[in-house]
């Protein structure tokens, strides 16, 4: 489904990345973890085009898009959320989600006067199909809020279900469980199982927390100071020795 | 006298607001900060008048000065839109002097300094009665059919689109959406209202020059903006109007201040900006703004 190979970025004497590759399966869930600044969220950004990576490749359903720009790979399916959550706070709930799904009529300033009957009934079903997933994240009754006054994990979930009202045929997840209790956070782990056992979702998380990703993922990609240092399912990774060297030893861990 | 007065007042605020409504499209829904919105409402002016000058029927130099408006909305989006967003505002800042001073100086095209005058008005020979009171029920008209148009625009996709932008880009782009056009579509009719604005005050003064077109009539859309509430069409009409009511009012007073007229026009600027301050102190979020929104 995605496959990196060689990715390379620095900025300016940093090699946040340097000579990272992965591939990710369909249908599966990858975990990426890492001690702080291991270059995580750089390769994220790298992936989704919110960064240009200085070398390598990245391909995505058998194509190149490390050269494309972020809303083209968006629009591919590959769809991101983001370590500090991002929500559109002076709009609902509800507006939040309506604004994800890719290809609208109404988007096209022309439509809102050509087509506006279809404008209206395309609105009118994805109202329907936001109602059903902010159900789904027991955000319904908030929907005419504004998402700013959501709380942390609140938003959080926001995030997911917008994501998800994309379409996605993969998901890059970044900390989806920061700031996120546990019961909650519970809740959260088996939403994103379902997501790939019923919605055939291909799914790359990076998460700290090693009983989540433990729990979580299929295979594990374990980064340091910007290069994969192990990789395998959580059994084969959980007893490398690099890996707690990377995580305990050495002073790298902050 | 007085009745004509008002419809004097009237008129040039529904002027305004139709300029400020453009400048609210920019900066309250899209979060594009213009400095330079002016450079449209001259080019808009300019354009309709110099062509009617060399007999292009009136209709048609109206529709050419708001798509010339439009086009320089757009050639000054695509080179500063993929950019942070200050540099924007910096470029129209430079752009709007660099109209204002073109103006001025090519005197074969623009007259220069002495403006252009004597131009053709819409309907002038056959209105009889009072011009400014049929001019008043066309912009009006223009206005309200401006508003209605906007307020679909905004309620649609496409308006939530620009909303997410002003909130944080980041996020539509993260869903697919090509933010650019988005950027450029709004400055272009941002532009293009400011442009029909500029042809209907050229249409009010009989007589148009440079001295028209100052860096300050952008800041006269901002206060309008921000006194009726950023991201509020119906707030930035009333801003508008209270603007130019405020700045007639005080035009009363002068018989009974001891003031020359230039040093009361400086005041009422003065004035002008303590009520701001006063506003942002105690309802920074405008007249019809939200309040809860400024807490998020």
């Amino acid at each position: 489904m995605l496959s990196v190979r060689d990715v390379e970025k620095s900025f300016g004497g940093i090699r946040a990345v340097n000579g990272c590759s992965l591939e990710v399966e369909r249908q599966s869930i990858v975990g990426i973890m890492g001690p702080n600044g291991a270059g995580k969220t750089t390769l994220f950004n790298i992936i989704s085009g919110f960064e240009q990576p200085d070398r390598g490749a990245i391909v995505f359903k058998g194509e190149n898009i490390e050269a494309k720009n972020s809303f083209e790979i968006a629009r591919m399916g590959l769809i991101r959320t983001f370590q500090l959550t991002k929500v559109l706070s002076r709009m609902t709930v509800e507006e939040n989600l309506l604004l994800a799904p890719k290809y609208q009529q109404g988007e096209r300033i022309w439509n809102v006067w050509l087509r506006a009957r279809e404008v209206r009934r395309e609105e009118e079903s994805n109202r329907a199909r936001a109602h059903s997933l902010l159900r789904l994240f027991g955000l319904l009754p908030l929907k005419e809020e504004y998402a700013g006054a959501l709380s942390g994990g609140q938003k959080r979930l926001l995030e997911l279900a917008r994501a998800l009202m994309a379409e996605p045929d993969m998901l890059l997840l970044d900390e989806p469980f920061s700031g996120v209790n546990p019961t909650l956070g519970n809740k959260l782990l088996n939403h994103i199982k379902e997501l790939r056992d019923r919605f055939n979702m291909t799914i790359l998380i990076i998460e700290h927390d090693m009983h989540v990703i433990m729990r979580l993922c299929d295979y594990i990609y374990v980064l340091n100071r910007g290069r994969v240092i192990a990789s395998g399912t959580p059994e084969e990774v959980q007893n490398d020795e690099r890996v707690l060297d990377a995580y305990l030893g050495g002073g790298q861990y902050i | 006298m007085m009745i004509e007065y008002l419809i004097t007042i009237l008129l040039i605020a529904s002027i305004y607001a139709i300029f400020a409504l453009g400048l609210n499209l920019e900066w309250g829904f899209t979060g594009l900060v213009n400095f330079g919105h002016v450079a449209f409402l001259a080019i808009g002016a300019y354009t309709t008048v110099l062509l009617s000058l060399h007999g292009v029927p009136l209709f048609v130099s109206v529709l050419v000065g708001v798509a010339l408006a439009g086009a320089f909305g757009a050639l000054l989006g695509i080179p500063t839109l993929k950019l942070r967003e200050d540099y924007l505002a910096i470029v129209t800042i430079g752009f709007a002097e660099i109209i204002r001073l073109f103006l001025l100086n090519e005197e074969w095209l623009t007259g220069g300094p002495m403006g252009v005058c004597g131009y053709p008005r819409p309907f002038e020979d056959i209105i009889t009665g009072d011009y400014n009171l049929f001019m008043l029920s066309v912009v009006l008209s223009i206005l309200i059919l401006c508003y209605f148009m906007l307020e679909k625009l905004i309620k649609s996709p496409w308006g939530r689109v620009l909303k997410s932008i002003r909130e944080d880009e980041d996020v539509p782009v993260s869903l697919g959406k090509n933010v650019f056009v988005y950027k450029i579509q709004s400055l272009v009719l941002g532009s293009m209202l400011a442009g029909l604005a500029g042809s209907l005050l050229a249409f009010y003064l009989q007589y148009i020059n440079p001295r028209n077109f100052m860096p300050i009539e952008t800041f006269y859309a901002w206060i309008a903006v921000v006194l009726g509430g950023s991201g509020n069409n119906k707030g930035t009409v009333l801003g508008a109007v209270i603007l130019f009511c405020f700045f007639s009012a005080t035009r009363f007073t002068q018989e009974y201040v001891p003031l020359h007229p230039t040093q009361m026009g400086a005041l009422r600027i003065m004035l002008i900006g303590l009520l701001l301050i006063l506003f942002m102190m105690y309802r920074p979020e405008g007249l019809f703004g939200k309040k809860e929104e400024l807490m998020l």
